[in-house]
């Protein structure tokens, strides 16, 4: 198993994982972590998989990779202003499950 | 076309030029009606030009920068992305108009609408032209957060969980989508589209990154039963916005689907991949016209509507005729203008009534007798009733069905057409009638009427002559990759 | 010209209709202005068109709508006899509606939703396929909602929504019997004796359950049983519409689109050989029977009429599903013929209504003697629906009679009597009561108009169609009489 599979299967299992705290932590706070989390196993995955066949590792998934990056740190700004305006309107930190406003 | 015209690069200007009015409006706010405005104009004028020079050209490649694929960025223009651009022009026009007016209103903040508002149309046309997977991806997330911060506008309780939910969702579906490309990437080595659609085979990481991409768009088309985040983020974002989200944002993601469904991945689509986005696109006709007969509210009757009609759009999948996918273009067509009509005569009532109780709506019909008018043209098109655009995709989905024997599909056409006359002449009828409790009106600019009559009309306009938009349509063949 | 004329027809009611639509409430000398005037012009404009087509020009209008398919307008003859009607009735019926709204609310609304609705049926009538049948017959159905639910009462809305519920089922049936043919015959064009004769053996049964569902989609405005149910609810809305929905537009749209169906698509011969014939001779017989003896048990006099309505439209659909070209003479000029009289009867009931309070036959006793014009105009409607010679509908009897004979149908004339002597089981009494019986100390709400009985506009249209309806019968012989229309027409589809 060379070292770049196990990078990879290592990104998978951040993905999977953080998916399971978004799906199960009701706190949004920890769901936007796991956000940030599944965004790394996804980058992890990309890094680890840009060895081709050519010796020298592959530029374009690290180009990839640095756009992501700035897209998932815009992302994570506006979920933490969102964040706080709820707290702030709503004193909670939760999202009801049945949220439909009837 | 003259010949300056023809060879200028109208298909980085139609991006540009909404970003540049972007930042204009960002940086200033007390102009912003009027530079909103005038992007808006010239944004649809070079969407319009695209469109001639497509007419001359044919299909359209444009390497950014000049660089070209596999390492640089391309631009792509056939009949299907520029048809998705009038359309966003179209509805983007109706919008900003009625924008104008509707922030002019005390207590509306107009300073966060025009900026966001812009990113996302210029969102919007890139991913209409995007040339690779991963530029779809930026594109994608630009649209999204966007799309986020506008329903968070309006600043209210139900707004900011709605806008926490949808920004959640989208972010779920957006990774996803990139582990998809990322799979892509690894097996092919390019991120092209017209490449990888040459390229692509069966194996392990290819089925990986159909099913990830997939679902993702599901996701973001709000397919039942992934549906569950829109009736909120649609209802309780202000109305133009409102508009935006179901005429266009939803249907940003569809068009992504079926650019890598014909484009990348036809080697190994099947047909029972598509039986099961068909049966859940008849789901979604089904519960979501069901559940917005429960509605009392108008707003939430209306983003659940979207839910139902979104629906028809994943029938082509399981239909096996080509005629489908021509009824579905034409259906996202019509229902983009139907629909933005339909959501800013809900933003009508709301103003004048302060309210969207639908029992007591209070003759409406005959105090504001230009926005019952646009809601009713634009319900004439969602339930399929001639003349109109949503007749003419609901006659090619029919035929396409009936050709084949396909039953079922049609029966579930037919129940959609008359659920969805349910819930339209339900507030129709309350409109005739006096409420219990009669209240004082505001009034509302004739500009926010006028713009809604205008969008409707041209849902029954499309229902005239539709030999232009199939044409049009068939520039490029988008749908070659399927087998008649 | 010849592409212009039909387009004009349909715009003689569809401008004054969107411009009313602007007026003020109070300016009502525009609008009554404005209906007359599109009313006159249509009937001189479709003068000019039957002119036209007499001496030989044909007239059409076509409008691409996808490939393959168009919407297409011309004016055959069955096209005009319907347009002749409708516009006719229209005219009347606007100085009736004129005269019944004054003083009413909403009154640029209603008249602006009533000129859109006979825009629909003219263009019912002219529709040269299928498809531009379907179109204009669904707007029909949109743009009737209004005038149904135009009071605003909650009895209204409901009312308004049973309607619904029936056309737009019926609609729909409609659509997927048009797409469904559409893809086995490769056209929508109305031509005598049909487009199907020329398909596949395998097809038949396919071509049977279209049938069904093309029927049924007309059945429901035509308000055959079981379909019928929205009709005498929709006895809500004001009588000009009441009048105008049975005796011109709905009904009779309905009526029409099953003779286009049997002739014009599947022609007789086709569809009698596919069996489709006798079963819908059968449920028309059904209705005929069924609507006389719901009629006899009426109290209120407007659901009497209703139940009458859904009686004698079947009449046309008999003569049509009887496979004969006499028993189709029969069936296409009862379109006219109750047209006239159940008009006629309609304007009569909303005179009561409106001058006296009158709502219910019981509140009937003596009326004859307070309003004598009105009730003589009843009795002319009511005795030419008996099928007293030489009214109207003695005429269509005969000939349905004669002609079910001739095509081996005798059982008919037995529905025929039974149905005649239903007609004056409910309509005798009214009649006695009217005229012999001593009236009540005083009406239920009396309205007294200076010298005359009622205003002018109400008066004055019931007795003029109901002379109408005595002149066809009277006339029935001569050279341009509706009679001998019907007779070119049938002509058409049965001779070679």
């Amino acid at each position: 198993m060379t070292l770049s599979v196990l990078y990879a299967l290592a990104g998978v299992g951040l993905f999977v994982l953080a998916l399971h705290g978004l799906i199960v932590h009701a706190h949004l706070l920890r769901k936007v972590l796991a956000l940030n989390i599944m965004g790394s196993g996804v980058f992890l995955i990309m890094v680890a998989l840009a060895r081709r066949a050519t010796e020298a590792p592959d530029p374009v998934p690290h180009a990839m990779v640095i756009t992501g990056i700035v897209v998932a740190v815009s992302a994570t700004a506006l979920a933490l202003v969102l964040l706080l305006r709820l707290k702030e309107v709503t004193g909670r930190t939760e999202l009801d499950e049945d949220q439909t406003p009837s | 076309m003259s010949n300056e015209l023809n060879t200028m690069p109208w298909i980085v200007w139609v991006i540009l030029i909404p970003l540049i009015g972007a930042m204009l409006c960002f940086m200033w706010p007390r102009r912003g009606k009027l530079l909103g405005m005038i992007t808006t104009l010239i944004t649809g004028f070079t969407a319009f030009m695209l469109y001639l020079q497509l007419l001359d050209h044919g299909v359209i490649r444009y390497a950014l920068g000049g660089w070209g694929a596999p390492l640089g960025i391309d631009l792509y223009a056939d009949g299907l992305s520029v048809l998705m651009l009038l359309m966003t022009a179209l509805v983007g026009l109706g919008v900003s108009l009625y924008g104008v007016g509707y922030f002019k209103q005390d207590g509306e903040n107009p300073a966060g609408f025009w900026p966001l508002w812009l990113l996302m149309w210029a969102g919007l046309n890139g991913l209409f032209l995007a040339g690779d997977v991963f530029n779809l991806y930026v594109t994608l997330e630009l649209l999204g957060l966007s799309a986020v911060a506008l329903v968070a506008l309006a600043g209210s309780k139900e707004a900011l969980s709605a806008a926490m939910r949808y920004l959640l969702v989208s972010l779920l579906g957006s990774l996803c989508y990139l582990l998809g490309v990322v799979l892509l990437y690894h097996a092919y080595g390019t991120v092209d589209i017209q490449l990888l659609g040459a390229l692509v085979n069966s194996n392990p990481a290819t089925y990986g990154a159909l099913g990830l991409m997939v679902t993702a768009m599901m996701l973001k088309s709000a397919l039942f039963p992934l549906h569950f985040w829109l009736p909120p983020a649609h209802a309780s974002a202000p109305a133009p916005i409102s508009a935006l989200l179901s005429a266009l944002v939803v249907k940003a993601s569809f068009y992504l689907l079926l650019r890598l469904w014909f484009d990348v991945f036809p080697a190994v689509t099947t047909v029972d991949i598509g039986l099961v986005l068909g049966t859940l696109g008849a789901a979604a006709i089904l519960w979501g016209s069901i559940q917005a007969l429960r509605q009392t509210r108008l707003k939430l009757l209306v983003a659940y509507s979207t839910v139902a009609q979104l629906g028809y759009l994943f029938l082509p999948f399981a239909l096996l005729s080509p005629i489908a996918w021509q009824g579905g273009v034409y259906l996202m067509l019509s229902h983009a203008l139907a629909k933005a009509a339909m959501f800013m005569a809900a933003g009508n009532i709301l103003k004048y009534g302060g309210h969207d109780r639908i029992a007591d709506l209070d003759r409406v019909a005959q105090r504001l007798p230009i926005t019952m008018t646009a809601f009713c043209l634009a319900g004439v098109s969602l339930m399929g009733l001639p003349p109109s655009g949503g007749f003419i995709a609901k006659w090619l989905l029919l035929e396409a069905a009936l050709t084949h024997n396909q039953w079922v599909w049609a029966a579930v056409m037919i129940i959609g057409g008359l659920l969805a006359a349910g819930y339209v002449f339900k507030v129709v009828g309350y409109a005739f009638t006096k409420a219990d409790s009669p209240h004082d009106a505001r009034p509302v600019p004739l500009t926010m009427e006028w713009a809604a009559l205008g969008l409707a009309a041209g849902a029954i306009i499309l229902g005239l002559n539709a030999h232009y938009p199939l044409a049009l349509l068939d520039i490029g063949k988008p749908f070659a990759g399927m087998s008649p | 010209m010849s592409a212009w004329l039909p387009l004009l027809v349909l715009a003689s009611s569809l401008l004054p209709g969107l411009i009313i639509f602007f007026l003020k409430e109070e300016q009502s000398r525009t609008r009554i202005f404005l209906n007359i005037a599109g009313a006159v012009v249509k009937l001189g404009l479709v003068g000019l068109m039957v002119w036209g087509v007499y001496h030989g020009q044909t007239y059409e209008a076509r409008l691409p709508l996808l490939p393959g398919l168009e919407l297409a307008l011309q004016a055959d003859a069955l096209a005009l006899l319907f347009v002749v009607l409708s516009s006719l009735l229209w005219l009347v019926t606007t100085v009736y509606a004129i005269g019944y709204l004054e003083n009413s609310p909403y009154r640029s609304r209603f008249f602006g939703f009533f000129s859109l609705c006979v825009t629909a049926t003219v263009g019912v009538a002219l529709s040269d396929n299928l498809i531009t049948f379907l179109l204009f017959y669904e707007l029909l159905t949109l743009s009737t909602y209004p005038l149904i639910v135009h009071r605003g009462t909650d009895t209204a809305r409901k009312a308004a929504r049973v309607y619904l519920v029936y056309t737009l089922v019926g609609g729909a049936l409609l659509l997927l019997g048009t797409v469904w043919l559409y893809t086995l015959a490769d056209t929508l064009s109305f031509t005598p004796r049909g487009i199907l004769s020329g398909l596949d053996a395998q097809y038949h049964g396919a071509l049977a359950v279209i049938f069904v569902l093309l029927i049924a989609g007309f059945g429901v405005k035509a308000a055959i049983i079981p379909l019928h149910g929205w009709l005498p609810r929709a006895m809500v809305a004001p009588a000009p519409v009441s009048a105008l929905l049975h005796a011109v537009a709905v009904v009779k749209a309905g009526a029409f689109g099953i003779v286009r169906v049997v002739h014009d698509v599947y022609g007789v011969e086709f569809a009698s050989s596919l069996g489709l014939l006798m079963p819908l001779a059968l449920l028309a017989a059904a209705t005929i029977i069924y609507g006389s003896v719901r009629a006899v048990y009426q109290d209120d006099l407007k659901r009497r009429l209703a139940y009458s309505t859904i009686s004698q439209v079947s009449y046309i659909v008999l003569g049509t599903a009887i496979a004969g070209p006499i028993a189709a003479i029969g069936g296409i000029i009862h379109l006219v013929h109750q047209g006239l009289m159940k008009i006629t009867l309609f304007f009569c009931a909303g005179n009561l209504a409106e001058t006296l309070g009158v709502h219910k036959i019981s509140e009937m006793d003596g009326i004859g003697r307070r309003m004598p014009w009105t009730m003589a105009a009843f009795t002319l409607g009511a005795f030419g629906m008996i099928g007293v010679p030489p009214l109207a509908g003695f005429i269509s009897k005969w000939y349905l009679g004669v002609g079910a004979l001739e095509a081996g149908q005798g059982w008919v004339i037995w529905v025929l009597i039974g149905s005649s002597l239903l007609n004056a089981a409910y309509f005798l009494p009214i009649l006695y009561a009217a005229w012999f019986k001593e009236p009540a100390s005083a009406w239920p709400d009396e309205h007294v108009f200076s010298g005359k009985e009622t205003a002018w506009a109400l008066l004055l249209p019931p007795v003029i169609t109901a002379l109408l309806s005595l002149a066809v019968g009277l006339l029935a012989n001569a050279t341009f009489s509706p009679l001998q229309w019907a007779v070119f027409i049938a002509s058409l589809e049965f001779m070679p």
